[in-house]
């Protein structure tokens, strides 16, 4: 077989794979690279930053490898052989010197990107921010909006453009709390709080779950996460007030019993410190 | 009431299988296990199986029964991913596939545990124990009887993870079992403890094993081999061993930790109680983190080998290699962190692991383009572990790009636990590990066996796998990039996420397709081994003194130690004809010794017993070990003398180069 | 063969035996510390856990509150003066003193013996108070780490006691003595994380209340 043929032989399905994928990604969604929020946004250009970062070092690796594979092969007596050519201290210094110098670009960045999308940064808007606490339950979320005094369960509404600060602790074992649309996760934890702020910037309705095994409703375990406008968001809040439940200390315990593939409820009136006290649980021993 | 705590947890029920499955995995395991023992006493093997095997001391055997454990495992492990692989493909929108949510949680569980601690683990050791003591010119290890008590510590705890297939259930935890998932208040079964004791058992024989290798590398060289001029597989074992000596301890102690809270009701990682369940999380990937760094350094050692061999020249930037293997020992205590950058430890932690993390990648790429240079102006013999090496070096690169991307907290928090994570060390460790000790396996087969394995069919199975991976995988990184989280028994279908899961299932079948054909490979060698007979010892024109003696090589490998003058050692004594004609004399070594055996046998019953609360038959296991060990320091002389004779008469019925180096 | 080059033959034999003996002494020491560093790591882990947990008393007693320092000091110079006279006898097997090597090697094992009786006689103290490992993650980590240490020193015993056995009955040859130095290595160890646990757990978390 000639190289020719060869190569070809093996460029022919990388292009019909790389075809393949664009047919495919362009027909579905595919949250981590087409955010509709704010920090998965940078998120995103992080990544392809990155990516783009990277090449300097796998192309290189991939064009040299096969060259030198072609070339240096056995068949081809015409290439040069130097069994005992074993080391070059200029070449050695280039191949301890690029990779150090990508990876200390990607260190700076690395720094800067921490500090900037740390999850716990309150986002700057001249909106209003709305303040969510999130609770990890076997085997739902359960969403509490204090101001607002209502609370959901595997429905989370936000506001477009709205600053959202969630608060975030579960009541079993541990889940992590993401929504790939808006941005990164961050773990639930019993008897501690994590914080995460997002930002949607588009309207829309977004897949959400828990990230961490957690036992047999874990599959189950995802959400829907809208993003209104604020009206429409006022609206869903008052069908929220208007609910016959209210999620009071009773209720909550019935609720937080294990299910699987839980329903959309809505609650009114949260007790009073419910979210605390759910932490304190497990700091202190107090029942609620 | 008596009765109750006699028998434990066999007394509370749900001691059988339930699903049809697992029945018929357990009723299969013990239909083979039954049928082997037949066999045996059908052809009367059970003496030359208790001689030549059970209560061997030579590390040679000892490597050969690490792989095939090993092997064994890694068939489990498997079977475990195709399940695994089939309920994804299939548990779409109102089908919820063949398996339940707990089943497939435990399958799950039960492939990452197997992979790791017996399949890759195991192949390691294996490896080790086959060729290390030969490369550095040894004529065993330092410890031989320590050193077989680790490997049936190994196959204890190897045998204790696959009884819990008929009896109770595996943990459903996840691979590293995180708490409070793992509590007795979330997992109230006997699956967590099954995963605790088989791999404390297990670990304690790797500990050994580290202790062992450390010392047989620093204190068993051939003359004239100082550190600077040891194969570099011998660098990438020791730096994997300090690794586990360092590593290890954290393990045990960990376990015994998590074990302390489910049987005696401490409270190290409960939730409430004063438990802080982020501590265990710190502690496994403290161990975690350079156990990934113990798989794969001596895979690349294997990969320095024999991309010198099959190129016919020395390797490259030698030096760059050994010092690009201390970093990244170093440096991969550094980094345990990257796996849980969600936890909310701050941007200054996170970044300052992140960094850290990056760093590991500059010794890697150094690695690589050393290999890259080492083909350069040498004579490629594309035979089948260059196959792999080429697999592993596309692969490799492309799942460390990966592995950098996660490195930035920010792009973390959007890939962590997906299924990009998942694909992410897939890619490392299958290319890196998976391919470097199947590459191995080849390489060193005709030294252990006296004959080649078919090389055709090795390119064909690596070629499958190759392309079963990237068919396998590739969707899964996409998948991470839609937010298919890992671990998932069922989804929806609006999320389109089906398609990828069919076709990574099709990229399994083809991997399965690879590895039915590494099983036609061996079985086809056997027969054709009269055509692959390897008479000089030195089938691939090899660079190392393992070539340097007979294949296989004799129970004391070398009837002269021989002296080593540069890097190249073999290389050096073919070119330069350099006969060894120093005096044979009468040799000292280890006699066979049960003893290693019964220690495994009575940790294996302590281990059960921990597992079904039997109080009465746990400290049986425990003053058996104690027994056995006091019995075996205390007694008389654990060497016998090879009179010179022998050596003649065996040296006399085997050919290896010198022979033909004479002529 | 003359007799004068049998002669150095046999020498040359007993010249490499020798030489191969000593070779095996020295990897057994190398192995032994090479595990004392293991077993290092593994009391590192423990010292860590209980660094992170000591505060977590759950609504229960501290570490303040529990601990009574002269009694952990007791503890410390029996310990003490056991790895001392655990000297004694290496120093005794140097000198091929048999006799004493057993009268120091019993003295160690008694001394041994009370460190043990006085530690349990402290755990049952608070366990029947009510303040188990059950209690707190604190007393977890506490009873854990300690009781790992004293586990070590049960060990240690039963050590000492198959030493004394083995150097009565087959005296002080060269296999004796090495096990007993690596035995005096590892009592010695024990020794040096007592020190630790006593300033940890005793003097740093105990808050020095004397």
């Amino acid at each position: 077989m000639s190289t020719k043929r060869k190569i070809l032989i093996i460029a022919l399905p990388v292009l019909v794979v790389i075809g393949l994928l664009i047919v495919f990604l362009s027909q579905h969604n595919v949250p981590v690279l087409t955010p509709a929020g704010t920090i998965a946004a940078q998120e995103r250009n992080l990544f392809v930053f990155a990516l783009i970062l990277a090449a300097f070092v796998v192309i290189p690796v991939y064009s040299l490898t096969i060259l030198i594979a072609l070339k240096y092969r056995e068949s081809n007596k015409k290439a040069r052989y130097e069994p005992n050519w074993d080391h070059s201290r200029v070449l050695e210094t280039i191949w301890w010197g690029i990779p150090m110098a990508i990876i200390a670009v990607l260190s700076v960045v690395t720094w800067t990107s921490s500090h900037a999308l740390d999850p716990y940064k309150p986002i700057a808007s001249v909106h209003s921010t709305i303040n969510v606490e999130v609770v990890s339950l076997d085997w739902k979320w359960l969403f509490i909006y204090p101001n607002q005094s209502v609370a959901s369960v595997n429905q989370l509404a936000i506001p477009v453009n709205h600053p959202v600060h969630f608060y975030i602790t579960s009541d079993t074992v541990m889940n992590s709390f993401w929504i790939p649309s808006l941005g990164g996760q961050i773990y639930a934890m019993p008897g501690m709080m994590t914080q995460l702020n997002l930002e949607a910037s588009k309207l829309g309705s977004y897949y959400g779950s828990s990230a961490n095994i957690s036992g047999k409703g874990f599959a189950g375990m995802h959400f829907e996460a809208l993003s209104l406008n604020y009206q429409a968001f006022s609206s869903w809040l008052h069908k929220l007030s208007q609910s016959r439940l209210s999620l009071n200390i009773a209720n909550y315990k019935k609720l937080a019993r294990p299910s699987e593939y839980n329903p959309v409820a809505y609650y009114k009136d949260p007790a009073d410190n419910l979210f605390s006290d759910i932490i304190n649980q497990y700091m202190t021993g107090a029942k609620l | 009431m008596y009765l109750a705590n006699l028998f434990g947890r066999f007394s509370g029920g749900n001691v059988f299988p339930t699903s049809l499955v697992t029945a018929a995995a357990a009723i299969g395991v013990v239909i083979l296990i039954i049928a082997i023992l037949l066999l045996i006493t059908l052809t009367r093997r059970w003496t030359w199986l208790w001689r030549e095997w059970l209560t061997t001391t030579n590390h040679k055997k000892i490597g050969v029964m690490y792989l095939i454990v090993a092997i064994l495992m890694l068939l489990r492990g498997a079977s475990d991913a195709a399940m695994m692989r089939l309920q994804q493909a299939t548990s779409v929108g109102s089908s919820h596939g063949f398996m339940s949510a707990s089943m497939f949680q435990q399958v799950a569980s039960a492939h990452g545990t197997i992979m790791i601690f017996f399949a890759a683990m195991g192949l390691m050791f294996g490896l080790i124990n086959l060729v290390l003591p030969l490369q550095i010119g040894a004529r065993d290890v330092a410890f031989p009887f320590m050193n077989a008590t680790s490997f049936w510590l190994f196959a204890a705890g190897a045998l204790l993870i696959n009884v819990s297939l008929g009896l109770g259930d595996f943990s459903a935890a996840g691979w590293l079992a995180y708490p409070p998932l793992s509590e007795l208040k979330y997992s109230p079964t006997t699956g967590v403890d099954y995963w605790i004791w088989s791999l404390q058992i297990a670990g304690i024989g790797s500990l050994m094993s580290g202790i062992n290798f450390i010392t047989t590398i620093l204190k068993e060289r051939a003359r004239g081999m100082s550190l600077m001029k040891m194969p570099l597989f011998s660098w990438s074992v020791l730096g994997a061993m300090v690794l586990v000596a360092f590593a290890f301890p954290i393990l045990t102690v960990t376990l015994a930790l998590l074990a302390l809270d489910r049987t005696l009701g401490t409270h190290f990682f409960t939730a409430g109680g004063g438990g802080n369940a982020m501590m265990y999380v710190n502690l496994i990937w403290a161990w975690g983190h350079p156990e990934v760094y113990i798989l794969v350094l001596p895979a690349f050692g294997i990969f320095s080998e024999v991309v010198s061999t099959f190129s016919s020249k020395s390797l490259f930037g030698y030096k760059s290699m050994v010092w690009a293997i201390m970093a990244i020992v170093v440096l991969s205590y550094g980094v345990w962190l990257h796996h849980f950058f969600t936890m909310g430890a701050g941007a200054n932690v996170n970044a300052v692991f992140g960094i850290a993390t990056m760093l590991i990648a500059i010794p890697t790429g150094v690695k690589i383009f050393n290999w890259l240079f080492t083909m350069y102006r040498g004579r490629i013999r594309f035979t089948s572990p260059m196959i792999w090496f080429m697999g592993f070096i596309f692969l490799f690169t492309m799942g460390g790009v990966a592995g950098v991307l996660m490195a930035v907290p920010a792009i973390d928090f959007q890939l962590h636990n997906s299924l990009f994570l998942v694909a992410h060390f897939h890619t490392m460790i299958v290319s890196g590990v998976l391919f470097g000790y199947f590459a191995g396996i080849t390489y060193w087969f005709p030294k252990v066996f006296g004959f080649r394995l078919n090389d055709k069919l090795g390119k064909y199975a690596a070629y499958l796998w190759i392309i079963g991976f990237v068919v396998a995988f590739g969707p899964l990184y996409i998948l991470g990039l839609m937010g298919a989280t890992r671990r998932l028994d069922h989804y929806s279908a609006a999320t389109g996420w089906h398609l990828l899961f069919v076709t990574a299932g099709i990229g399994g079948a083809i991997i399965a397709c690879g590895i039915a054909v590494q099983f036609v490979q061996v079985i086809y060698s056997i027969i054709k081994r009269d055509e692959t007979k390897d008479i000089t010892g030195d089938p691939w024109n090899g660079r190392t003194l393992e070539w340097s003696t007979a294949s296989p090589p004799p129970f004391y490998n070398f009837a002269v130690l021989p002296v080593v003058r540069s890097r190249d050692a073999f290389w050096d004594m073919k070119h330069r004809k350099d006969l060894p004609e120093s005096e044979i004399v009468a040799l000292h070594l280890p006699k066979n010794t049960p003893a290693g055996l019964f220690i495994a046998v009575f940790a294996f019953i302590f281990g059960f017993s921990m597992i079904w609360h039997l109080w009465v038959l746990a400290p049986i296991g425990l003053i058996g070990i104690i027994l056995t060990v006091l019995i075996r320091t205390t007694s008389g002389e654990h060497e016998e003398i090879v009179s010179v004779k022998t050596i003649n008469q065996i040296e006399a019925s085997m050919t290896s180069w010198k022979d033909y180096a004479r002529e | 063969m003359r007799v004068s080059e049998l002669n150095s033959a046999v020498d040359s034999y007993k010249i490499n035996q020798a030489s191969l003996k000593a070779e095996a002494d020295s990897k057994t020491y190398f192995g032994f510390w090479v595990y004392l560093m293991t077993d290092c790591v593994l009391f590192a882990s423990l010292f860590a856990t209980f660094a992170v947990l000591h505060a977590n008393t759950f609504n229960g007693p501290s570490a303040h509150s529990l601990f009574s320092l002269p009694y952990a000091l007791a503890e410390t110079l029996i310990l003490l003066t056991s790895s001392f006279t655990c000297g004694l006898a290496i120093l005794a097997a140097q000198n091929k003193a048999k006799r004493l090597v057993l009268f120091w090697l019993l003295i160690t094992f008694l001394l041994g013996l009370a460190f043990l009786v006085l530690e349990f006689r402290e755990f049952a103290n608070f366990v029947n108070q009510g303040d188990s490992w059950r209690r707190s993650g604190f007393l977890s980590s506490y009873f854990t780490l300690v009781a790992t240490h004293g586990l070590h020193i049960t060990i240690g015993l039963l050590w000492i006691g198959t030493m004394m056995f083995q150097v009565l009955k087959k005296g002080l040859n060269r296999i004796t003595v090495r096990q007993l130095t690596l035995m005096s290595l590892f009592w010695h160890f024990l020794d040096l994380i007592w020190i630790f646990i006593f300033s940890v757990v005793y003097l740093i978390s105990g808050g020095l209340n004397i």
